[in-house]
């Protein structure tokens, strides 16, 4: 089950970030980017994400998952390709050597954190 | 809290076998890339009347496009770092429980220990039944217990070899925990990946378990003194592995009865070669 894995290093990265904004910080949305290919089940982790962000500054957090589809380069013919599975071959030439271009993505995009009480209030008379 | 399970307490322990001590604390190490941050609400104006209410909650984008796995991998390069420096062919040995991982490294040992410096690291979620297999033959080894764990991570493998302290020229064997699918994503800084399936498995495992083959570099087929007895294509198993990762190398080995194990010290000794810097 190392999806609970992956949910604490994206809970540690995040925990990271908020400790620059403040106290009171909380983490609004999280978006993440985890590809097809990626090795990563889905269903698992938003199984396992509740119980292990419960209490942390990811509790509140709506969580958005990007999911980019496979693609691969075919190493013999160099025909590009959409790929379900490592073991696709390749449409044109029916060869199994190819490049990932895309569907392995395992990525914090983005956080948006939200500060009840900014740390530095920069306030400009405009006077 | 355990970083891998979420259990209370550091999650997985070392024991140190023969001479090997305790490990003093290591402090993990932070690693920080930059963060392009976006202002949504930045505080523009001032009027008499804003110092009545309370400041407005203020919101941040932080465009942190980080691999999530980030600080792993990092680590992983710091062990990859660390093994180069000092000429150590460090492998991370994978496979389902069951496929003969102990044994084939107690046969390796055995038979090559005489000529060759060998380093155990094992990892399995409970027991010091594998270290006490490795050290009964004279190899230096070091327990991990993941606890609930499925997989050995970098930062791990970081503590184990600091308790081993390996010598130059030699090399590490990393046997993960006897799980097809977790340890795949977990680079622990090994030169190689080693897969090994046992010809008592099925022949299409690695069409089931594709990422684990695709991210090894060689495949070693175990228990082949069991063929006559089994309805097992090894072609077959070769094929499908192949379909996943057509640069996966074969070695057919019987850890039982010695078959087909000096190729695979052959493959040793030129992965020690390459591994010179």
């Amino acid at each position: 089950m190392h999806e609970l894995s992956i949910i604490y290093s994206i809970l540690e990265t995040a925990e990271q970030e908020v400790q620059r904004h403040g106290e009171d910080s909380m983490v609004e949305t999280i978006e993440l980017e985890i590809g097809e290919l990626a090795g990563v089940e889905i269903s698992s982790l938003e199984f396992l994400w509740p119980a292990a962000v419960a209490g942390t500054i990811l509790e509140k957090a709506v969580c958005n998952i990007i999911r980019p589809p496979g693609k691969a380069s075919c190493g013999s013919c160099g025909h590009v390709f959409g790929i379900k599975q490592y073991f696709d071959p390749c449409p044109q030439c029916g060869s199994h050597w190819n490049e990932i271009i895309n569907g392995e993505e395992l990525r914090i995009k983005s956080l948006t954190i939200t500060c009840a009480q900014p740390a530095v209030a920069v306030a400009t008379d405009t006077n | 809290m355990c970083t891998t399970c979420g259990c209370s307490g550091n999650g997985h322990k070392l024991t140190a076998f023969a001479a090997f001590k305790k490990p003093a604390s290591t402090a993990g190490i932070t690693l920080e890339g930059p963060g392009v941050m976006v202002e949504e609400t930045p505080v523009t104006n001032y009027s008499p009347a804003a110092t009545l209410t309370a400041p407005a909650p203020t919101k941040t984008v932080v465009e942190l496009e980080r691999d999530i796995l980030d600080k792993n991998n990092r680590l992983a390069e710091r062990n990859r770092g660390f093994f180069e420096a000092r000429n150590i062919l460090a492998l991370n040995l994978v496979s389902s429980p069951g496929s003969g991982k102990t044994a084939l490294l107690e046969r390796t040992l055995a038979d090559r220990g005489d000529r060759q410096r060998f380093y155990v690291v094992e990892g399995d979620q409970q027991t010091a039944r594998d270290a006490e297999r490795i050290a009964a033959g004279g190899a230096p080894v070091v327990q991990i217990n993941t606890g609930k764990g499925c997989h050995l991570e970098a930062e791990m493998v970081r503590q184990a070899i600091l308790e081993l302290k390996p010598a130059s020229d030699s090399i590490l064997f990393i046997e993960n925990v006897g799980n097809l699918v977790c340890p795949s994503l977990f680079d622990l800084g090994e030169a190689c990946r080693v897969v090994v399936i046992s010809v008592t498995e099925g022949e299409d495992k690695p069409l089931k378990y594709p990422d684990m083959f695709r991210s090894s570099q060689l495949c070693l087929i175990n228990k082949t003194d069991l063929l006559p007895y089994l309805k097992f294509d090894l072609e077959a198993l070769k094929n499908y592995a192949r379909q996943v990762n057509p640069a996966l190398e074969f070695i057919e080995v019987s850890a039982t009865t010695g078959a087909g194990m000096e190729t695979w010290y052959e493959w040793l000794e030129r992965k020690a070669r390459e591994v010179c810097i």
